[in-house]
């Protein structure tokens, strides 16, 4: 961390693995903090996150931008490194191909290992970064996989905060970092099962819902449009946990449900598949639950009563 | 300028979508060979394969988070279709469906414009010694006298020819462009829940009712866009214009453009190409003839792509992705799709060209405007800067009908006609996505999806040599150029982005078996 002026230069990589830009351009969309904010003023008075590489913004293309990668990554300074998308693991990696290190070439998966261990932090932003998400659906081609379990194959121990969402609510971001910059990197009790934020991610969608009034009364909308709960056009609220109901997306303008959509549960592991078919109801006796099997500590969606998993 | 014969390469090709490679070969400084490599590859449409077709309208517009809406359109259209409902869309479902994807063209052309492009033409650094009020400009000379100047620098140098005043007054823009772009994703989030990945286009129709209050608040963000894009962005593409006129005469390319059409104006219609549209569908070349489309005649050949030789030339709706990835003639994961075995540029110049041909007036006046500006005639649209050009006046076209079409919503009548997965079907979505013509095709079988295929933008724009060996659109508007710094081959860079290339749509085909791969990819 360098310092000009008494603020505190943070210095960030934000690495693109298999990844469609959402999660990038819903940063953009924040509002408070806001996309400037986060790069060119201080996120928070005196802390700036100097952005040192983003491929969708930066200036420089090719060597040129290499080249600052390079100079970051040799530095020892330390930096935050923020990977959006999944890493294909199949065929040795070559799904996804990363721009020539020192000449030679190289895999998305390679490079997110070496960035991994050099990095002070790591944000794996959106469910792709977290979970392989989208890029990991059946039959997942590509062998591919999140970030967290990318490492531990790897055998890399690093803090590793998941901020899933497809993409994921600009705060979801933004707040994790201020958090890391300003109080320290979340602990463990602040972290819930799959790695996330407690503070955004700790309740379900369903227990914040502004339509959870007609769940209790049995009004249930047959069809997109319709007034009433949306239980039985499939929302995934009851086992979604995210607090999009109260915090809105774009400027806090709207949300899936607002809009008549069923809850997709897009912040879980095994989205997509675990979520489809996504306008099919889920009796509630089947709906799925994420917990860490005991043993091997792999994620696995479980589908039992929730009565019987309540602590 | 440099001399003798010598390859460029630049890898990874920013401010883009995606991850692209771009090789050029130049001979005394002029660029004598082109090649556009995709270097990514995923598998969305194996994916989609089996599932609910409900789905697929949410699930392939995850192909890209810059222009999710239009794939969640051009699956919503293939889908009436394979539902049998296309045809009957209820009026507000046609409407809502348009102002959703309306208000991301307008997300998308400002984003491409001031965060994608601009910093190949805007030299920011010039807010360092700035001493007036603009906060915006002090924020940024705050941000330079700090002296962390990523990500705006390290960045390729020697040719930014604003005036200081220019460059200071297109930065405060730049961050000002950050905001306007982020209003027209609320405006997205007004009718489609949440934006990037929206959620209220579905086969049938929406699923969010207008409510007055709703319509307010989406013209009150329209409003907001309008002035940006009226009183700024449209002045700025003009004054860059102005800074930079050699490039009105290079980035040509193909000089063929198609349009299938878009944002809908009636429902009845059920042949999308006959459809009437706001955005009119058809071919031109440099004579600016307009000719029919006809969807049959596209087929994607894939010699010099990837994928087996016994798969090329085929329809997209019978269309076979077969990975060859040790195929000695392949340079890229994209295939080159061909309109009667040509190539074809699409995207906003081509919809601007074809209206301009189909005799539309609004369109014919506004293209006119600009060039008697500059005192030039219609091929001066054939380039770099005709492609800037064409986006902002259709970004000004958009956010005025759309006024007029929130309007058109009326609170309480259907939104969608909801049905459940036919036994069978099979369909045809055909679009405008802001970086032009879109299609989507699918096969329903026991209620199921059995194929589903995409031909996408930047696969017509960034396609490889095809079997015959003509090079795609970029690769033919990179030949011929001539480059004045091998160093900083802004040349090189000011091309390809002029065409707003989207590599994660262009690259969702099955995902092959490994290959030791000679080129890479962005990181």
């Amino acid at each position: 961390m360098g310092s000009s002026e008494g603020v505190a230069e943070h210095p960030a990589v934000w690495f693109q693995a298999s990844a469609c830009s959402g999660c990038v351009v819903s940063v953009l969309n924040g509002v408070a903090p806001n996309i400037r904010d986060l790069v060119v003023d201080q996120l928070a008075p005196g802390h700036h996150v100097s952005l040192r590489f983003q491929p969708t913004v930066m200036a420089g293309a090719g060597e040129v931008a290499l080249e600052i990668l390079a100079a970051t990554e040799e530095s020892k300074e330390g930096y935050l490194l923020v990977v959006d998308g999944a890493l294909p693991t199949a065929a040795g990696g070559l799904y996804g191909r990363a721009a020539k290190k020192g000449g030679q070439a190289t895999t998305m998966h390679a490079r997110a290992l070496e960035l991994a261990e050099g990095a002070s932090a790591i944000v794996a932003l959106g469910t792709c970064a977290s979970y392989g998400g989208m890029h990991a659906a059946e039959p997942n081609p590509s062998g591919s996989v999140g970030v967290s379990e990318a490492l531990s194959e790897a055998g890399i121990e690093r803090p590793v905060i998941n901020v899933p969402g497809c993409p994921p609510h600009p705060d979801w971001f933004t707040g994790t970092v201020a958090q890391a910059l300003l109080f320290g990197l979340p602990g463990a009790e602040a972290l819930d099962t799959a790695g996330r934020p407690k503070r955004f991610y700790g309740r379900l969608v369903h227990d914040l819902c502004q339509r959870r009034g007609d769940f209790e009364a049995h009004k249930f909308a047959k069809a997109p449009g319709e007034p009433g709960c949306l239980y039985e056009l499939g929302c995934k609220g009851p086992w979604t946990h995210a607090d999009c109901p109260e915090r809105e997306f774009n400027g806090g303008v709207s949300w899936c449900v607002k809009a008549g959509s069923p809850c997709h549960g897009c912040v879980e592991p095994f989205f997509p598949d675990v979520s489809c078919p996504i306008y099919a109801k889920i009796g509630l006796g089947e709906l799925p639950r994420i917990v860490r099997e005991e043993g091997t500590g792999e994620l696995v969606a479980v589908r039992r009563p929730q009565a019987a998993e309540e602590e | 300028m440099s001399s003798g014969r010598q390859t460029i390469s630049i890898d990874p090709i920013t401010r883009i979508e995606g991850h692209l490679k771009v090789e050029v070969v130049a001979d005394g400084g002029e660029v004598k060979e082109a090649r556009c490599s995709a270097q990514l590859f995923r598998g969305f449409e194996l994916m989609l394969r089996g599932r609910d077709p409900r789905d697929a309208a949410l699930l392939s517009q995850r192909v890209c988070g810059v222009c999710p809406v239009a794939h969640a359109m051009a699956s919503a259209l293939c889908l009436d279709a394979c539902f049998g409902i296309d045809g009957q869309i209820p009026a507000n479902g046609r409407v809502l469906r348009n102002l959703i994807l309306g208000a991301n063209f307008l997300q998308s052309h400002i984003l491409h414009f001031y965060h994608l492009a601009a910093l190949d033409y805007v030299d920011v650094a010039a807010a360092a010694d700035y001493a007036g009020a603009d906060e915006k400009l002090v924020g940024l000379r705050d941000f330079i006298k700090r002296g962390e100047l990523a990500p705006f620098m390290p960045r390729y140098e020697g040719d930014y020819r604003l005036s200081k005043a220019g460059n200071q007054e297109a930065a405060s823009h730049y961050v000002q462009a950050l905001e306007a772009r982020r209003v027209a994703h609320e405006m997205v989030s007004v009718f489609g829940g949440k934006m990037p990945h929206q959620v209220g286009i579905v086969v049938g129709g929406c699923t969010e009712t207008p409510t007055a209050d709703k319509v307010a608040a989406f013209l009150s963000k329209l409003g907001a866009v309008r002035r940006f894009v009226e009183d700024i962005y449209v002045p700025d593409v003009l004054a860059v214009a102005e800074a930079y006129g050699d490039y009105f005469e290079i980035g040509g390319g193909v000089k063929r453009w198609l349009s299938y059409g878009g944002l809908e104006l009636e429902t009845g219609e059920r042949d999308l190409l006959n459809r009437e549209r706001l955005f009119a569908a058809g071919r031109v070349g440099a004579d600016l003839k307009l000719e029919p489309v006809e969807a049959s005649k596209i087929a994607e050949y894939v010699k010099h792509s990837w994928f087996e030789d016994s798969t090329s030339g085929r329809h997209p709706s019978e269309g076979e992705t077969v990975p060859a990835p040790e195929k000695e003639t392949g340079y890229s994961w994209i295939k080159a799709p061909r309109y009667d075995g040509e190539p074809y540029e699409v995207g906003p110049l081509a919809r601007a060209l074809v209206s301009y041909a189909s005799g539309d007036e609004e369109a014919r006046g506004e293209v006119d405007g600009v060039l008697s500006r500059f005192g030039a005639g219609p091929e001066a649209l054939f380039s770099v800067l005709g492609r800037h050009a064409a986006r902002a006046l259709e970004a000004r076209r958009v956010v005025n009908a759309m006024a007029g079409w929130a309007l058109e919503l009326m609170p309480g009548e259907p939104v969608c006609e909801w049905r459940e997965p036919p036994e069978a079907g099979s369909g045809m979505g055909l679009t405008e996505a802001p970086r032009g013509a879109l299609g989507h095709w699918a096969e329903v079988e026991n209620h199921r999806l059995t194929r589903y295929q995409l031909v996408v933008p930047t696969t017509w724009n960034a396609s490889p040599h095809d079997d015959e060996g003509k090079p795609g659109p970029i690769e033919q508007a990179l030949i011929g150029t001539r480059i004045w710094d091998a160093e900083n081959p802004f040349e090189v860079v000011r091309i390809v982005r002029s065409f707003d290339p989207c590599l994660a749509c262009s690259v969702h085909m099955l995902t092959p078996r490994g290959r030791e791969l000679t080129t890479c990819r962005a990181l």
